[in-house]
Order: structure tokens, then C-alpha cells, then sequence
């Protein structure tokens, strides 16, 4: 017996579909994030999906982390090109909620962080009603990077980019980045 | 003689070669061409408007809350270089930066809620249509409250305007994260984390102030003093801010007018910080900031931020 001509080309594209969603998953999946290169858009919680349409086009979703993070039209270009490097043609599309959670850092990201001397975030603030207003300096305990030193100290919260805090260690001396939790 | 069809002969040529490099990032407005894909910051977002939400209103609130962020954060912006110290800089530019991000999410919304707020732009033109919201509207077409018009003066006149700012927009952003409009709500609920972040800076700064050197005290409440006038145009709604109330996606700024002052008083008795009690500007010809009624240093910072996009409508030069 064998298998009707019909069943089998409708496996078989199946099969291709699947196939091809894999193949961009992976790819996308290893685009990194300019800003913080040993991230991958995935490890980051940027890349929220892909998908495959049915004229074969992929449609990968991501979402800012800050409104103003200037590195999505980065992102768009490079998983465009990546994808295009791999003859697929791709489309990319902006997801704006649920917004982007530093909680959405894998745990792999938060290892790649703190071996490339970055302090990982802690657990995002969970708000529900008013936002009371913080008139002390943010207190997060934290351990240096570098030489994993507790005794850290805040020297602003705003960094050299939207996503970060700097601090100093006040054993090695040396500043620090720090991943913000939002 | 370098063979001119062979771009690797010249570091520039490829930046104009449109059919093998797809990048349009290098581009002023974001594209170089009508048919790649644009940067709309939108992209995939549904945008289609709730039934019985009135399309223009809607539109007309977008703009509100987006030139306020847009003029917010182009001020900030002149801080660049110039701050006390490098952190200060560094923080005056992030938030700038992320007002910039919510004024291009709520131009861009306004412009798919009714495409007919968006100014009309040469044939060919790759000038996105937030773009031509911020650069290509004149001073009358701007509804951003006054509050945030006058030059930054010093670094306390600019941390009063950011305490004002930041805290009554947090408490709109708060409630527009349950807005029936889709999109606002999404857009008010990243603005939320960001805000927070601002308002604690300034709140922090305006206590440093009031409680350092009997400079840095005088200065900010000579700053207080000048920022003041233009408190209570925040809490007056115009009809839109009313209409957009009432069909649930918009916030009647009135309705803030207690939290906002409650936490104002908050940071004031921290720094021993009388709240002023100061005659306001009341409206010019009947209107203020959300009725297109600006003040005169309004049209010298449109014409410092508009003047080499209007230059340049069609992005090349």
C-alpha cells in the first residue's frame, strides 16, 4: 500500500512549516541586543514571538524596554538582515503590552550580565494604586560585580543607556552598571 | 581608475546603494525608500478605535499628552553639555529621552485615530507622520500646557518644572493605564515605570536644594516662585479632556488636582518648603496651552526644533 499523493505533499508541508518556524525561532533567538551585545534579544525578554505566515514570511514581535529605547529600529534591522542572511524574508512587528519587565531577563541573560561586570536587576517593583514618591535614595543590596563586594554605593540613577543605574564599589573602587528594575 | 560599479571602492558608496543593503536606519525620518518597511513605533499594533470612542477627541487628547511630553522633553534636551556634573547630564537626557518615546507613541496614536490631525507633506516625502506632528505644525497647532515652555533658567527652575510635570503626569498615566483605548493604555502603563523614576529625581533634588547651601534654598524657591504661575492650567480641562472623560479612554486633569497637591505638600514639608501662594496666568484671548494659546519664548523653541526638518521636507540634501 501506498500512501495517497494528497496525504503526503500535506505532511510533507506540514513538516516545512514546522520545520521553517524553527529555523527562524533559532535565528531570531540569537539576533543580540546592540546596546548590551553579549545579550541575545531572547536572554534580554525583548523577542516576545515568532510566527510564520502562510506566503512563508516570518513575523517576529518584539517590545521596547523603555518608550524611548533607540536601539528598536537597531533590533528591526538586525533581525530583518539575520533572518534575510538565511533567505527568509521577514516582517517585524511591536508588541506594547504587557510592558517590558526587567523580571523578563532569563536567568542565563542575568549570568551573562554579571560575568560581562553588569549587576543583574532584582525583582521589579509590583504596583497596585498611587505610587507613593521616594524622597531617599533607592536602596537595592547589591554585590560589585567585579569583586563581589557588598558594600556598594549609588551614584545615579540614570545611566549611559534608559535601561541602567551606575554605582561604585567602595572596595575595588570601580563604578558599575546596573540593570534598573522596572 | 576605481571601476564606479564597484561600491567596495568607495566607504560611502554602499550608502546609497538601495537595492542590496535594506537598512533604511541611516536615513533622516527613518527610510530612504516608500516601499521598505518604515519605523512606524506602531508597527503591528492594533489600532483600530472602540466603538463609541469619537475618533477626533481622541486624537485631539493624544496630542495634548503628547506635545506636553515632546516639549518636555526637547527643554531637558538643552541640558545636554551643560548640567551641573556628568551624572546630572547623563539623567536630564534619559529622561528626556524617554519623554521623546512617549510623545512619538502618542503622536503616532493621534495620527491613526485621525489621519487628518497630521499636516500635509510634499508628494514623496518619507516624513513619518509623528514626525510631521512635531516638526511641520505651527506654534497655534501645539497643545501642550505653558507650564513647559519657558526656558530652563537654572538647574533649580528646571527641577521645580520637572517636580510639577513629572508628578501631575504620573497621577494622568496612572489612571490612563485602564483607558478603554488599547493603545493609550499601553502607552500609560510603560509610562508609569518611567515617570516614576523622573518624579523621584526631582522630588530628591528639590529636598537637596531646599536643604543645602543658602544659595542652592534661595534658588529654588526663586525658582518655585517663577514656575508656579502656570500650577493651575494643569487641572483645567478643555472640552476634549471633558469628552474623552466621559467616554472612559481620557482623564479629567480636575479629578488629579488632590493627589497631585497631596504629594506636592509631601516633598514641601520634607523641605521646609512653604506651597507657593501666587496669582497664575490666566488664559490670553479666552484659551491657554490646550487651546493653542502659547507664550512668545514658544515660537523661538519651535523655530530652534522645527527649522532643519522643515528644511528638509523631502529628507534628502
Amino acid at each position: 500500500m501506498t500512501t495517497p499523493q494528497w496525504v503526503r505533499s500535506e505532511r510533507s508541508e506540514r513538516l516545512e512549516t514546522t520545520d521553517l518556524l524553527d529555523r527562524a525561532r533559532s535565528i531570531a533567538a540569537s539576533v543580540t541586543d546592540p546596546e548590551m551585545p553579549m545579550l541575545t534579544l531572547e536572554d534580554l525578554g525583548v523577542l516576545r514571538s515568532v510566527s510564520v505566515e502562510e506566503d512563508a514570511t516570518v513575523v517576529v514581535t518584539i517590545t521596547p524596554t523603555y518608550s524611548g529605547c533607540p536601539a528598536m529600529a537597531t533590533m528591526r534591522d538586525d533581525l530583518v538582515h539575520r533572518l534575510a542572511d538565511h533567505g527568509l524574508r521577514a516582517v517585524v512587528r511591536v508588541s506594547l503590552t504587557p510592558a517590558w519587565s526587567s523580571d523578563w531577563i532569563t536567568p542565563q541573560g542575568r549570568q551573562k550580565l554579571v560575568d560581562h561586570g553588569i549587576s543583574a536587576p532584582g525583582a521589579a517593583p509590583c504596583r497596585n494604586g498611587p505610587v507613593a514618591i521616594s524622597l531617599m535614595p533607592t536602596t537595592r543590596s547589591l554585590t560589585c560585580p567585579r569583586c563581589s563586594c557588598a558594600d556598594v554605593a549609588l551614584t545615579s540613577e540614570f545611566g549611559p543607556t534608559a535601561c541602567k543605574a551606575i554605582y561604585r564599589c567602595t572596595s575595588c573602587l570601580e563604578s558599575f552598571e546596573h540593570v534598573k528594575e522596572i | 581608475m576605481a571601476d564606479p560599479q564597484d561600491f567596495h571602492d568607495s566607504a560611502y558608496a554602499g550608502l546609497l546603494d538601495h537595492d542590496t543593503v535594506m537598512d533604511d536606519s541611516q536615513w533622516a525620518f527613518g527610510t530612504a525608500h516608500p516601499d521598505l518597511q518604515g519605523e512606524d513605533p506602531l508597527a503591528g499594533v492594533d489600532t483600530t478605535v472602540r466603538e463609541g470612542v469619537d475618533h477626533t477627541a481622541l486624537a485631539a487628547y493624544c496630542l495634548m499628552l503628547g506635545d506636553d511630553a515632546l516639549i518636555c522633553s526637547h527643554r531637558l534636551s538643552e541640558w545636554c553639555s551643560h548640567a551641573p556634573d556628568l551624572e546630572e547630564d547623563i539623567a536630564l537626557a534619559n529622561i528626556a529621552l524617554d519623554l521623546l518615546g512617549q510623545a512619538r507613541l502618542l503622536l503616532a496614536r493621534a495620527a491613526a485615530a485621525d489621519p487628518s490631525v497630521v499636516p500635509a507633506m510634499p508628494a514623496g516625502s518619507p516624513v513619518p507622520p509623528e514626525d510631521a506632528l512635531a516638526f511641520f505644525r505651527q506654534d497655534g497647532a501645539f497643545r501642550n500646557v505653558r507650564l513647559l515652555e519657558a526656558d530652563n533658567g537654572d538647574f533649580a527652575v528646571t527641577i521645580v518644572r520637572l517636580l510639577l510635570f513629572s508628578t501631575w503626569r504620573l497621577a494622568l498615566l496612572q489612571r490612563l493605564v485602564s483607558s478603554r483605548d488599547e493603545v493609550m493604555a499601553a502607552i500609560a502603563a510603560k509610562g508609569v515605570k518611567e515617570v516614576t523614576y523622573h518624579r523621584d529625581y526631582a522630588g530628591r533634588w528639590f529636598l537637596t536644594l531646599a536643604q543645602g547651601t543658602e544659595e542652592s534654598r534661595s534658588r529654588l524657591l526663586a525658582g518655585l516662585d517663577l514656575v508656579w504661575r502656570m500650577y493651575d492650567e494643569l487641572f483645567v480641562a478643555t472640552r476634549v479632556e471633558t469628552s474623552v472623560a466621559s467616554a472612559g479612554v481620557g482623564v479629567d486633569p480636575a479629578t488629579v488636582a488632590d493627589e497631585v497637591a497631596g504629594l506636592l505638600e509631601q516633598v514641601f514639608s520634607v523641605s521646609g518648603v512653604d506651597r507657593p501662594e501666587l496669582p497664575q496666568v490666566g488664559p490670553v484671548s479666552g484659551g491657554m496651552g490646550r487651546d493653542g494659546r502659547h507664550t512668545e519664548t514658544f515660537s523661538r523653541l519651535l523655530a530652534q526644533m522645527q527649522s532643519v526638518a522643515r528644511a528638509h521636507p523631502s529628507g534628502r540634501w
